[in-house]
């Protein structure tokens, strides 16, 4: 049975989106990308080097026209600065669908709310479809979704950290009150936080650092995407309801 | 003495010597930069690349050049 991702209208077949950073290599970021069967990854917009113009260019490795780029604002802690960004990232190969994230805090790199609630209006007011990193908040989650944000990404845990899902309460919230689809971006530290993450009901999860800093990052970009699809296809089956007591699997009648 | 044909601007925040009067697609020719893979402001104005062969670069002009990295 098919099970479609659909963010803006468009359909994608892998609920795993992937970040490109932290990799030590352009060739190592492509083959975990393509052991991740992801079909959207997360790009950051900086300065071209003038002094070494030979360097290497992720779009040499990962071709734009196979695989979803989604830029990012990831670094900025102003409205103004992830504005700019995204309107550069647009002007560089069209790209209407965009991560914002504004941060507020170097430490937690917690969202600063207000500010990314305000930069969401402006995109959408724009033309832009904007995925929205956030807090699990669900009163924030809700304001972004009418100021018309195409996806919700709260927090699992802090950027980098891998600490799983900490208010999964949240994130269910979250989930059941939302109409647009529901990605658990940062926080992810193994496979078991992705399906966690899909077992709440999430619609997708973005990974980065569990995947690049993992010893074997192609082993684990692997890992995820059955992770991923573990937890989607739980969360469909419907789980058993929890008992305190045992109740056992072989009849108990007939017994010899 | 000073040579009249160069003019300094800005680029990617540092000084930068160019010929006085190219445009932005010269610049990028002598940079060996492809522009379907950049995008470019100038000024704090994000230029359009039908754009480039009209926007002649004068002397202190801030110009930012970027490009897709990798990232989160």
């Amino acid at each position: 049975m098919e099970d479609i991702f659909t963010i803006a209208n468009k359909n994608f077949n892998s609920r795993l989106i992937v970040g490109t950073g932290k990799y030590k290599s352009f060739e190592e970021t492509a083959n975990a990308v393509k052991a991740s069967g992801a079909d959207i990854v997360t790009v950051a917009v900086r300065r071209v080097n003038i002094l070494d113009k030979d360097q290497p260019l992720l779009m040499d490795y990962l071709d734009p026209k196979s695989i979803t780029y989604l830029p990012n604002t990831a670094g900025c802690y102003s409205s103004k600065e992830a504005l700019r960004t995204l309107r550069l990232a647009r002007e560089m190969g069209g790209w209407r669908l965009v991560k914002l994230e504004v941060l507020g805090d170097k430490k937690t790199l917690y969202p600063n709310m207000i500010e990314t609630i305000k930069s969401t209006e402006v995109l959408v007011k724009e033309g832009f479809e904007v995925m929205v990193y956030c807090t699990d908040d669900p009163i924030m989650t809700k304001k972004l979704e009418d100021v018309g944000a195409c996806a919700i990404m709260p927090l699992g845990a802090p950027i980098g950290s891998g600490l799983g899902v900490q208010n999964k309460i949240n994130i269910k919230l979250i989930k059941e009150q939302s109409a647009v689809p529901v990605i658990v971006d940062a926080g992810v530290g193994t496979a078991s936080d992705a399906t966690i993450a899909m077992e709440l009901g999430c619609d997708g999860v973005l990974i980065n650092t569990a995947i690049a800093e993992a010893k074997d990052p192609i082993l684990m970009a692997e890992s995820m995407k059955y992770a991923v699809i573990a937890g989607r296809k739980a969360f469909k089956a419907g789980r058993m309801k929890k008992r305190n007591y045992a109740s056992a699997s072989s009849p108990e009648e007939n017994l010899i | 003495m000073n040579n009249l044909n160069v003019a300094k601007i800005q680029l990617n925040g540092s000084p930068y010597e160019i010929n006085d009067g190219i445009n932005l697609n010269e610049l990028l020719n002598r940079l060996k930069i492809q522009k379907n893979k950049v995008a470019i402001e100038v000024n704090g104005e994000i230029v359009e690349k039908n754009k480039y062969v009209n926007l002649i670069l004068c002397k202190g002009d801030k110009v930012e050049i970027v490009q897709f990295i990798g990232g989160g």
